[in-house]
């Protein structure tokens, strides 16, 4: 019986295991897909022509942020980290999941970057229907900033 | 029509302003930070990670490697233990490597410090200094200062460690 009971609780505790890993796998690697992907000039010109506008959400460096970020965008944390998915899921666990969202990084090439997938990932979880992720293929200073587009920065 | 229909469709409407505003948008953003090259490179003095201070003036007479990284950057991570290498290699030929976290927090530089074994100064980075140098707005971004304090190479994202190694052997064998 107690041996039993000991292969019992070390293949629960494998099972478990694996099931922890596929999730961690699939949240960090899972592709967006190319539908989703909102280029920046298509964004830019959005908030350029005003009227109804997305949530836009930055889910990076609070750093980054700080220097120079999109107009009204809001800083969630660093989706790469458990604090800053959890701070995402809570910014927007009360919203109408087909509420219009825009996600965007830029902290590092785009192969790279380790929050955008898991930001989206996120959101495509929780049931998020309109969920766009602004492409940007280097950084936010080469594709965004230095495109001319429109920057905030936070005060000093 | 529903709040998201809205937005989709202003969405839509958006993209086609958006190739006409792309080219509207003024370089000079991008002209401006391309001129850090062959300006003076702004000098700083803060503390490292173990409390030593770093002083760029006093880094003259020396080449510099100036580079802009964080913990939770890839790309940064693969760079750093070259890093480490180039320091043994070159700085008793008078190289420098200074390393700036952009980091939110400290704790996870200190570990990253010691996982990759460095041998060079890191200090915490923020706004106001990664505004002196033009704005840090992606990781890596790497600077190569002369002995003269001049800076005459930008590096931003993912490097050509090779070009850099060759460029930093150039900046090693030039008199003041």
């Amino acid at each position: 019986m107690k041996v039993r009971s000991v292969v019992l609780f070390f293949f629960l505790s494998a099972l478990s295991a694996l099931a922890t890993s596929a999730a961690a796998a699939e949240t960090a690697e899972q592709p967006i897909p190319p539908a989703h992907l909102m280029q920046p000039a298509e964004l830019a010109a959005l908030l350029h022509a005003g009227g109804e506008r997305p949530l836009v959400l930055q889910v990076g460096s609070r750093v980054l942020f700080a220097q120079a970020h999109i107009p009204d965008s809001e800083y969630v944390g660093a989706a790469g980290q458990d604090a800053g998915l959890q701070a995402l899921e809570a910014r927007v666990q009360k919203l109408d999941r087909a509420q219009p969202i825009v996600i965007y990084c830029g902290c590092c090439p785009w192969p790279k970057c380790p929050n955008i997938r898991r930001a989206y990932a996120k959101l495509d979880g929780m049931g998020f229907t309109h969920v766009r992720v602004l492409y940007i293929a280097d950084n936010f200073g080469a594709d965004w900033v230095d495109k001319g587009f429109p920057v905030a920065r936070d005060e000093q | 029509m529903t709040h998201a229909h809205a937005v989709l469709r202003a969405l839509a409407a958006g993209a086609l302003l958006a190739s006409a505003l792309a080219a509207a948008a003024a370089p000079e953003a991008a002209a401006k930070r391309a001129t850090g090259v062959g300006s003076a490179a702004p000098e700083f003095s803060r503390k490292d990670l173990d409390g030593w201070t770093i002083d760029l003036g006093a880094l003259r007479g020396r080449v510099v490697l100036l580079n802009f990284w964080a913990t939770w950057c890839s790309p940064c991570l693969s760079e750093v233990p070259r890093f480490a290498q180039w320091q043994r290699t070159y700085g008793a030929q008078g190289l420098q490597i200074v390393g700036i976290s952009m980091d939110d927090d400290e704790a996870p530089v200190h570990e990253a410090y010691a996982k990759f074994q460095l041998n060079f100064p890191v200090a915490m980075g923020d706004v106001k200094l990664a505004q002196t140098y033009g704005g840090v707005y992606g990781l890596p971004l790497t600077l190569l200062i002369d002995r003269g304090g001049t800076i005459r190479f930008r590096h931003g994202g993912a490097s050509d460690l090779a070009q850099m190694e060759h460029e930093i052997q150039g900046l090693l064998a030039e008199r003041r």
